[in-house]
């Protein structure tokens, strides 16, 4: 199986401070892999790395053969940040209309209606995104992530501020994205959710991989249970 | 051509965001106004010495006013973490800044037009005698001020002091540009042909928006990632 996204020795520092220390980790094309890890241990770092947005001092980084910063990998990327990557003075078609544009998807209005659709928005439509709720927001970043069918999307907590119906909605969004092949990497905190949907999951301790591996019946049963196998915290 | 409409994109996304919210035209132009009506009591309007100093107290005003604009160009990206999500797009770097450019640009020729009416009114300066020349200088001269307010409202948006270190790092960079333009302005509010000395002025301006265009498009990806 081709592997969307290959981390070989990643060391990331802010200043003196390791924030990754000699990250390895095999994404295969398809997958979803769920990465777990406590407060600070790095999640948000790694996927910015992905997403070519934070440059990194040792080891190699690819993300479908690319360097992450290169105008393919970020072509196929789809990437929803802590920031909801949306303007506040344009209406929700407003800014779903520029971000199929600038990605070069042909009818870009009737894409972003469809996209509005998907997630519930559609009768929000015109409205200005400064008078959405926190769960519209989500939605409407959540849509812009996925508006022009990434083949690697990278989604830091996605679950945050939905209610159980969106909830509902992100997981089908999900399922549909790997069904049609694209490969999926979302750090939460929300176990039970993200491991209904991992094919993989990794786990990160400082910085450090604790484990990575396949998702098991097991870590379903009792999602807590990697904490308590593999990471010191979790042990004490 | 793809990089192209990615700035257009991002021209035309700046230009609805002012329109609607028109915080920087708003300060801008109100600056400007301000200023030439200020000077217009400081000197007494009408004479010849007022009218020779005119291209230099225009394009000082367009270069204050130019400040304020360029300093919400990428501020405006901040809210959301917009810039994040630009720089992990398909869009590169070179159409972002030339997208923040051509915004920069018809922001800042709207609050020259505007000038210009008000420069008109207090200083007794017919400027519209050479109305396709003055316009082309406008064009050319705020280009290459939009091009290098772009460049660094991107390398200073993230300090906290951007409002005050933008306008210190840009206008000792555009003290070519500038002289150039004070020189064919003066010519043109005098009704003097452009002789050989206005068009070596114009030929340093066009280099220097050459230059500038050409270095901003090649550095962008380092300004605006690293």
């Amino acid at each position: 199986m081709p592997q969307a996204i290959e981390l070989d020795r990643l060391w990331k520092f802010y200043g003196d401070y390791p924030a990754l220390r000699d990250l390895s980790l095999n994404i295969a094309q398809g997958a979803c892999c769920a990465l777990l890890g406590r407060n600070g241990a790095g999640k948000t770092t790694l996927l910015r790395i992905l997403a070519g947005l934070s440059p990194f001092q040792r080891g190699t980084v690819r993300v479908c053969g690319e360097s992450p910063r290169s105008e393919k990998a970020r072509r196929l990327n789809g990437f929803l940040g802590h920031g909801i990557g949306v303007y506040e003075d344009l209406s929700g078609l407003e800014n779903l209309t520029f971000f199929a544009r600038v990605a070069g998807i042909e009818r870009p209005a009737s894409a972003s209606a469809h996209w509005l659709e998907r997630v519930g928005l559609a009768r929000a439509a015109s409205m200005p995104v400064r008078q959405f709720s926190r769960g519209m927001r989500q939605r409407l970043a959540l849509a812009r992530a996925f508006l022009h069918a990434p083949s690697v999307l990278l989604l830091d907590e996605p679950f945050t501020a939905l209610d159980d119906r969106a909830i509902a909605m992100l997981t089908e969004l999900l399922t549909e994205a790997r069904r049609r092949g694209a490969t999926l990497v979302l750090s939460t905190h929300q176990l039970r959710e993200a491991l209904a949907i991992a094919s993989h999951v990794a786990l990160i301790e400082n910085g450090r991989l604790c484990y990575a591996g396949e998702r098991t019946g097991d870590m379903l049963e009792d999602p807590a249970l990697l904490y308590r196998l593999y990471t010191k915290l979790g042990a004490a | 051509m793809k990089s192209l409409a990615q700035a257009l994109s991002v021209a035309r996304k700046d230009l609805a965001i002012e329109l609607r919210t028109k915080e920087s035209i708003n300060a801008a132009g109100a600056f400007a106004v301000v200023i030439l009506l200020l000077f217009s009591f400081a000197f007494d309007p009408g004479a010849d010495a007022t009218r020779e100093i005119g291209g230099g107290l225009l394009w000082l005003v367009f270069a204050f006013a130019g400040a304020l604009i360029f300093n919400r160009g990428f501020a405006r990206e901040l809210p959301n973490d917009c810039l994040d999500t630009l720089l992990s797009s398909a869009v590169s770097g070179a159409s972002l800044l030339l997208g923040k450019s051509f915004a920069n640009l018809l922001m800042l020729l709207a609050v020259e037009f505007l000038s210009l009416f008000v420069f008109g009114i207090f200083y007794d300066v017919r400027w519209w005698l050479r109305p396709l020349e003055l316009a082309a200088l406008c064009v050319l001269a705020t280009w290459g001020i939009s091009v290098i307010g772009a460049v660094f409202g991107a390398l200073t948006v993230n300090l906290r002091l951007r409002e005050l270190m933008l306008p210190v790092i840009i206008y000792p960079l555009l003290i070519p540009l500038l002289i150039a333009a004070i020189e064919i302005t003066n010519a043109l509010f005098s009704n003097r042909p452009l002789g050989s000395y206005e068009l070596l002025w114009g030929r340093v301006l066009l280099v220097f928006d050459i230059v500038f265009t050409a270095l901003a498009m090649a550095l962008a990806e380092t300004i605006l990632v690293n």
